[in-house]
């Protein structure tokens, strides 16, 4: 049996405590142990982008960050992003735009979105193009994707300040 | 930017569709947005074991013996399963529309006939484990001369890839191809003003959904399982499982619904009948998931396909003779090719009315990985190469490229090659509209035209 090792980490805002399997992605621990299936494993391999989550502030392949390395970090991932039944702007834009057809790369393009709007409020088109870079779609088409994140960052409330 | 050209067909319906050209939300949208939508892998169950596949390293090889002692030995190995454990082990999907012989083996048991078919199944605690122990497994080969392409296939005397069938081509009610025949393209030819054959190849492509294909088996505890998946084909893999593993269909409960993305690349039955098997023969949950490179090596791609067409054409637009051998490369294995085939032969015309042609079209066998359903398959390929073909016709005889294909469209009425009845006819409508969006004008009695016959 694998050697357990104990991980506390911020999850969306909640304080968790779990025991992981040493040597285990922080994609399979937060999947498994800590129950949060948003992130999804497309390749397991750094190549997708659909396990993006947000650590401590930035934008992080969980495929390939090992959860042990984790502890004491604040994770966000799109399971988070709603408040009270509200849906993210980033959430809302992504439904109203058709920019999620089969919804696998979905989390991960919103996180990935989220990483961007998070450091840069008024992003260009370029920088959209940039910041997805790292994401693989394979129903959609890039477009609308491009500009849900457009019409999310047009409709930020901290946008004016 | 979608718009409702209202306008034509007018007369064929009551103008009561409400729903048409409004826009909807689509019902699991909110799901996806918010990570709640649950993917087949978003379960998992306490004691859950996971399945990793030894597969063949060579295109075409006969299995000498299978060692598994080594990797049950190996720390968190479950069960290792080979051919012995699989009730009925030769099968085809289309077995279940009477599309046989049964072809394909669900563990390799004496051959094995493509690079990356399975051979034994590994079950143990942690994912790890299992891929420790599938390196573990020695599988002795004998290493065979292998086809690797359709040509070499059809040669005589090439090696047989699949004894099932006992030749290289599957075998048709018709003879070893599918046959059109409509007219006399032997006249058709003899009074054309040119004649145009050229050749078309294309190459196998992989679908690469973004979630990769899987299942996972729980079993109920009264010898009835669970199976949870993101097959496309939800009742072709519960009606094959159930001849695989010689279980009634009232065992077997398939819970499917949301894929990741499927293309056509999930309707083969490749995962669930070893993973419930394995279930059943350990009494526990079993999970089954391709990793990205199983998805892109070992999942059936689109057909790799070779198409000849021959036209005669008249210096007025008129094509008056096709004449087609098309050619797809089902792998090793059947699976859908067939039917995809199939569908190429009868399709060869095009949207074009000719009154004279002649279609052949083959299901070919090679040692490469089986191919099977994407997007519009049997047909897809093949209508590239029938509008390369068509512009290269247009330039023959210096004519615009679309006012030639307003020449030769279908309209309702006119019969088709393979003797059905043209009806709801659009091709007029659509490139009259198309010719207005790209701004490729044509001629003013081609945007008078219409797909109604006298029109
Ligand atoms: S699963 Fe992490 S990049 Fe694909
Ligand atoms: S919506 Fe299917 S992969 Fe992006």
């Amino acid at each position: 049996m694998a050697k357990k090792v104990p991980v506390q980490v911020t999850l969306n805002g909640e304080e968790r405590a779990e025991f992981v399997e040493s040597g285990a992605t922080l994609l399979n621990a937060l999947r498994g142990r800590f129950g949060d299936t948003s992130p999804k494993g497309g390749c397991h391999q750094g190549t997708c982008g659909a396990c993006s989550v947000i650590i401590d502030g930035e934008l992080k392949l969980s495929c390939l960050t090992l959860a042990e390395a984790c502890d004491g970090a604040e994770i966000v991932t799109t399971a988070g992003l709603a408040t009270n039944s509200a849906m993210h702007p980033l959430q809302r834009a992504f439904a109203e735009g058709f920019a999620a057809q089969c919804g696998f790369c979905t989390p991960g393009m919103i996180m990935a979105a989220k990483a961007l709007l998070d450091q840069k409020p008024d992003p260009t088109r370029e920088d959209v193009i940039e910041a997805l870079s790292g994401n693989i779609c394979r129903c959609t088409g890039y477009e609308p994707i491009i500009q849900a994140v457009l019409a999310a960052a047009a409709a930020s409330p901290h946008k004016a300040a | 930017m979608i718009r409702l050209a209202k306008e034509y067909f007018a007369d064929q319906r009551d103008d009561d569709l409400k729903q048409l050209g409004q826009a909807f939300h689509r019902s699991d949208v909110p799901g996806h947005v918010t990570g709640k939508t649950n993917y087949f892998a978003d379960r998992s169950f306490p004691g859950m074991l996971h399945l990793k596949m030894v597969r063949s390293p060579h295109h075409h090889a006969r299995i000498r013996s299978i060692d598994t002692s080594e990797a049950e030995k190996h720390p968190g190995v479950a069960r290792v399963l080979t051919h012995k454990d699989v009730p009925h082990n030769v099968y085809t999907i289309l077995i279940l529309i009477q599309i046989g012989p049964e072809d394909e083996q669900v563990l390799a048991a004496d051959k094995v006939r493509w690079k990356g078919e399975a051979v034994v199944a590994v079950l143990a605690d942690s994912e790890r484990a299992a891929q420790e122990a599938a390196a573990k497994v020695k599988v002795d080969y004998e290493v065979l001369p292998a086809v690797l392409d359709m040509e070499a296939a059809l040669k005589p005397g090439a090696p047989i890839v699949n004894e099932y069938h006992g030749q290289n081509y599957y075998r048709y009610d018709s003879g070893a191809c599918r046959k059109v025949r409509f007219g006399d393209v032997e006249k058709g030819f003899a009074e054309a003003d040119h004649i145009l054959e050229q050749t078309y190849r294309s190459s196998p492509i992989e679908q690469a959904p973004a979630e990769t294909t899987g299942c996972i088996v729980v079993p109920e505890g009264n010898d009835r399982f669970t199976c949870y998946t993101n097959t496309q084909a939800l009742f072709f893999s519960l009606d094959n499982t159930s001849i695989i593993l010689q279980m009634p269909g009232h065992k077997l409960r398939f819970v499917g619904g949301t894929v990741g993305g499927g293309f056509g690349g999930k309707v083969d039955v490749t995962t669930e009948p070893i993973a419930i098997l394995a279930s059943k023969l350990t009494g526990r949950p079993v999970s089954f998931i391709y990793s990205r490179e199983e998805e892109m090596q070992v999942s059936s791609p689109r057909a790799a396909e070779t198409i000849v067409i021959k036209d005669g054409v008249m210096n007025d637009g008129r094509i008056v003779a096709r004449y087609v051998k098309g050619y797809t490369d089902a792998g090793a294995y059947s699976r859908h090719s067939p039917y995809g085939a199939q569908k190429g032969a009868a399709h060869y015309p095009g949207p074009y009315t000719i009154e004279n042609v002649w279609a052949d079209t083959y299901c070919v066998y090679t040692n490469r990985t089986p191919s099977s359903a994407m997007r519009g398959f049997g047909v897809t390929i093949a209508d590239f190469a029938l509008e390369v073909q068509m512009d290269k016709l247009a330039r023959l005889i210096g004519m615009d490229p679309l006012e030639f294909r307003f020449i030769n469209a279908y309209r309702d009425g006119d019969m088709k090659a393979h003797r059905q009845p043209t009806e709801g006819a659009a091709l007029i409508e659509c490139m009259q509209e198309a010719s207005k969006a790209a701004n490729w004008p044509v001629a003013e009695k081609y945007l008078r035209m219409s797909s109604y016959k006298g029109g």
